[in-house]
């Protein structure tokens, strides 16, 4: 139980998959700019992140290690991910098309984000157990999602700052996104 | 021949991935704590970049329009597995510090990005030329990244030391912090320069 909250702790806040680990900057870039589409699609990633990294790890154990196939797991893996993401794009369209029309065109494009197939590499090559995968999962993309809301904020009340006009859009956000990383490495030695 | 020069160019830039268009994000940042480490990771991403668009040109009247991106990636992800193995075997140092983000070439929107604006609708020879101009883009907004990074945080470029003995350095810009803030300064710089040409 102690091992399991250490790896959430850890993929949440020690070392953040967006500040610490810098995977899934381009949605973490793009969609940061109103904090209600950075709620949505931070847990729209989660969801996939979660059946995503559960599926890999039952085709990594089941299927590509007893068959002696570890070199196709990059195009299995993202295999996976794609039908995924369609699958869950469909299951949403039927039970909640209010939802479904909320995340709009960040459904698809959670495919193209490097964070979930970094975890479910990562949770490959660090031996994790199914329900530790899981953990690992959940507790990195609510760690993508605490990011994507931080940084959204800012950039919302930034909105009437008087920014010099080349560091306007993405400078400034980059710069931004270093001292929320600065703030982060506040959490190493938690776990 | 004068618009193989222009594909050639136009990612070198006026559409470089990384300062212009802010796209390949995640190994830009992650790998670039040194300038070694900035150029070898650019360089893979090149080679993939005019493989995939190559075969990709080749085949662009085979893969029918539906299924096209799941395609792109397959093809994709064979040569990112190709220069996986390689590395594996013969730069067995640099597979370990690039390390995951080897695999993630394969979501590196550049390259998927390549092949459907421009590989999907253009002649062979042509896909190879943007390739390589996009790849050496890349490349070089790498470098310049990793060099800047290691200069200020261990006072060196390539391994060489410029700073002397004892000089302070600033360890910051070796961690993830100091990426963010490198490329947010880098970017206000080329816009600078962009609005400057444009203005003249």
């Amino acid at each position: 139980m102690m091992n399991l909250f250490v790896i959430l702790l850890s993929a949440l806040l020690v070392n953040n998959f967006v500040l610490v680990r810098f995977l899934g900057i381009c949605p973490f870039m793009g969609v940061s700019k109103q904090v209600d589409s950075a709620i949505g699609m931070g847990l729209a990633t989660t969801f996939v992140m979660v059946v995503a990294s559960a599926a890999t790890w039952l085709i990594q154990w089941f299927l590509l290690e007893p068959f002696g196939l570890p070199f196709l797991q990059n195009m299995a893996f993202i295999l996976v991910i794609a039908s995924m993401v369609q699958l869950v794009e469909m299951f949403l369209h039927k039970t909640s098309p209010g939802l479904y029309r909320a995340m709009g065109i960040f459904l698809p494009l959670i495919t193209t984000n490097c964070a979930i197939l970094g975890l479910a590499i990562m949770a490959v090559q660090g031996n994790y157990s199914f329900i530790e995968t899981v953990v690992f999962a959940l507790g990195g993309g609510l760690g993508f999602t605490l990011a994507l809301i931080l940084l959204a904020g800012i950039r919302e009340d930034l909105e009437f700052a008087d920014i010099p006009k080349p560091l306007q859009g993405a400078g400034i956000a980059f710069i931004i996104a270093g001292l929320l990383s600065l703030a982060f490495s506040g959490f190493a030695g938690l776990v | 021949m004068a618009s193989l020069w222009k594909d050639f160019v136009r990612g070198l830039w006026e559409e470089n991935p990384t300062f212009r268009i802010l796209i390949g994000l995640c190994p830009t940042l992650a790998v670039t704590t040194s300038a070694i480490n900035g150029m070898s990771m650019g360089l893979a991403t090149a080679f993939v970049l005019i493989c995939s668009s190559a075969l990709i040109s080749l085949l662009k009247r085979l893969i029918p329009d539906k299924v096209r991106i799941p395609a792109y990636i397959i093809v994709i992800a064979t040569f990112v597995t190709i220069v996986d193995l390689f590395m594996n075997a013969y730069l067995p140092e640099l597979h370990q510090v690039l390390g995951l983000f080897i695999p993630l070439i394969v979501v590196n929107c550049i390259v998927l990005g390549r092949a459907e604006a421009f590989a999907s609708k253009n002649t062979v020879i042509a896909s190879v030329f943007d390739g390589l101009g996009m790849g050496l883009g890349f490349t070089w907004a790498l470098t310049l990244l990793g060099s800047i990074r290691e200069i200020l945080g261990a006072g060196s470029v390539f391994g060489y030391r410029l700073l002397p003995e004892g000089a302070t350095t600033f360890g910051i810009m070796s961690l993830p912090p100091g990426g963010f803030i490198t490329l947010g300064i880098l970017i206000a710089v080329m816009n600078m320069i962009a609005n400057r040409q444009k203005a003249s």
